[in-house]
């Protein structure tokens, strides 16, 4: 028996670990990275020769649980087709028994590396653009779950994508459980895999009717410093589309903080922090109703219109008014100015 | 009796090895036991070697014991995959009988055993010298076994491929996937040396790894106590759903 030496027996075990890709048409070409439930591979699409990304599933959380929920996370993607959530390609089990889907590669930088030297108003710019793709899911009956500036990507030409859609959670919405039928049975046709496409099926037509089964009342899903207080206490059966806007509210918050050696600035004005202190709200009926309009009260910030979530006094009411007509206020001060002068000279 | 180098004489089955050492057929009993000595008796001479400080021959002396008494005395009829892993079972009874002979003073007769099993502790001995110990002779013995599950599947690899004339396949795996890092050639480099093309390297190198995968699982298998112990080492080790 020939003896193995260190690096060797780890080369072999990191070896073990690519995902077996035979018998598919991509090639594993590296680890990307490790999410929650499995690692994210850069391969090469052999027929259509374009890198693509692969999400598997990690061998340690192998269960048929997991497994049916990363096929869940699939489905998820292929239901939302809109330019702010990554397409999904294909999916199935590779032949080594893991569970994978393939997606396109999204290039580009995680929302809190790449807003670090940004103004803060291209910062709220971004941030309404989360919001598009996210109440495009909301509208399809979609909660996210697990929103937070690393699940967010950033293109090279600022194009805003939501990823990790592995916690999501579907809402019972009219026309659902016939759209996971017709995701299910091509799953079944294009891969062969009945019994997972059954596993979705099955999830997925529970959770229609039972608001949420596979994730069980109690079970604490998402990422502490994004969480709702429901997500942290369990409820699950509570959970909505106001869940994701504390997580709206979280990544807004996150936005606000200013890199450390900068002056103080509009980040800290209140109407802002009026707007997080709204979308994260203990209370779910406190917080904004819906994305749509959290979104409408930064675009109000922005055009330097009273925001719904907080009342200006007169001097804020003054100040803001100023600020937004500061061009006409100039020219109306130069006017007076000058007609105060023309007063003074006059009488002389 | 001398354990099967290859370690590909136990059959492939779905039944655990550990319940064909505890079964009545004595000729399937015998090569059970014959697997679980070939697995592991390089982590247990190694184990005791750092755990205990025992002296080259007395280490040898306890192993050649420990596997007698395995193959006389039916320890493993006290096994219960349920409680836990084989390996770990296996680690408790070496501590026991050390402690045992320790305290009956019988260590004196450790090499007596009826069987002789032979096993080369020349190149353990080696091997001892080359690898890191870094950590508890727990983690060591945990290692170990990794260590010796690799080995023993690239021997299976090695006798598969050239019962099947894939010996150049073999070769390619051998130089790229076991050579050291700082020697590790090139694609290009194996195509000239093998006069193969490099898209065959890739290939052969694609084949290979698979084959490999499949021989760590059917060792895996006759490494491991349960059904259970197989899926779970299977999926936290090396990565792979095991059927």
């Amino acid at each position: 028996m020939k003896f193995l030496p260190d690096q060797v027996v780890v080369r072999l075990q990191t070896e073990m670990q690519t995902p077996d890709l035979s018998g598919t048409r991509y090639r594993a070409l590296e680890l990307l990275g490790h999410g929650g439930m499995g690692t994210v591979w850069l391969a090469q699409d052999s027929i259509l020769q374009r890198p693509v990304a692969l999400k598997v599933l990690a061998a340690e959380n192998s269960s048929v649980d997991l497994a049916a929920r990363l096929m869940q996370e699939a489905v998820v993607l292929a239901r939302l087709e809109h330019p702010g959530i990554v397409p999904v390609h294909d999916a199935g089990t590779l032949a080594d028994g893991r569970t994978f889907y393939c997606m396109k590669l999204v290039e580009g930088q995680t929302l809190d590396h790449y807003v670090r030297k940004l103004p803060l108003r291209e910062r709220l710019r971004l941030f309404q653009r989360i919001a598009e793709p996210l109440a495009f899911a909301h509208s399809r009956g979609i909660i996210h779950r697990d929103l937070k500036p690393a699940n967010v990507m950033v293109g090279p030409f600022g194009e805003v994508l939501i990823m990790d859609w592995g916690l999501a959670k579907i809402m019972a919405v009219a026309g659902a459980s016939s759209a996971t039928d017709q995701v299910s049975q091509h799953v079944t046709d294009a891969t062969g895999l009945s019994s997972i496409a059954s596993q979705v099926s099955e999830h997925e037509s529970t959770r229609t009717d039972q608001a949420e089964h596979a994730t069980a009342h109690g079970t604490i899903l998402g990422t502490p410093g994004y969480m709702s207080p429901e997500q942290e206490r369990g409820e699950v059966n509570l959970i909505d589309q106001r869940t994701d806007i504390f997580a709206m509210g979280s990544i807004l918050q996150s936005l606000l903080q200013e890199p450390p050696g900068s002056p103080e600035s509009e980040a800290y004005s209140r109407p802002l922090r009026a707007i997080c202190a709204k979308a994260m709200s203990a209370e779910m009926s406190a917080r904004y109703p819906s994305v749509q309009e959290l979104a409408a009260d930064v675009r109000r910030y922005l055009d330097g219109l009273p925001v719904s979530a907080y009342r200006e006094n007169i001097f804020e009411r003054t100040a803001r008014l100023v600020s937004r007509n500061r061009v006409a206020v100039v020219l109306v001060l130069a006017y007076l100015f000058m007609r105060l002068l023309f007063i003074l000279f006059s009488r002389r | 009796m001398a354990p099967n180098p290859q370690g590909d004489a136990f059959p492939l089955t779905r039944h655990s090895v550990v319940a064909a050492a505890q079964g009545r057929d004595p000729e399937e009993r015998s090569r059970a036991m014959d697997a679980i000595t070939n697995s592991y008796w390089r982590p247990v001479y190694k184990y005791v070697r750092l755990r205990w400080h025992l002296e080259r021959e007395d280490a040898e002396d306890f192993t050649q014991d420990f596997f007698s008494r395995l193959l006389e005395k039916d320890f493993l009829a006290s096994y219960d995959p349920a409680k836990g892993k084989l390996r770990t079972f296996l680690r408790t009874c070496i501590d026991r009988l050390f402690m045992n002979q320790l305290r009956d003073a019988h260590r004196q007769k450790r090499g007596e055993a009826a069987v002789h099993i032979s096993l080369d502790f020349e190149e353990a001995e080696h091997e001892l010298a080359a690898s890191t110990q870094n950590g508890s002779a727990e983690d060591y013995f945990e290692k170990e076994w990794v260590r010796t599950l690799f080995a023993l599947a690239v021997e299976r690899l090695r006798v598969q491929c050239h019962a099947a004339g894939k010996t150049t396949q073999f070769a390619v795996f051998e130089r790229y996937d076991l050579g050291d890092e700082d020697s590790r050639p090139s694609y290009a480099a194996l195509a000239e040396q093998f006069h193969i093309a490099i898209t065959d390297v890739t290939n052969y190198l694609a084949f290979t790894r698979r084959e490999f995968r499949r021989c760590v699982l059917a060792q895996l298998r006759d490494m491991t106590g349960s059904d259970e112990e197989y899926q779970r080492e299977a999926r936290s080790l090396l990565g792979v759903e095991a059927k």
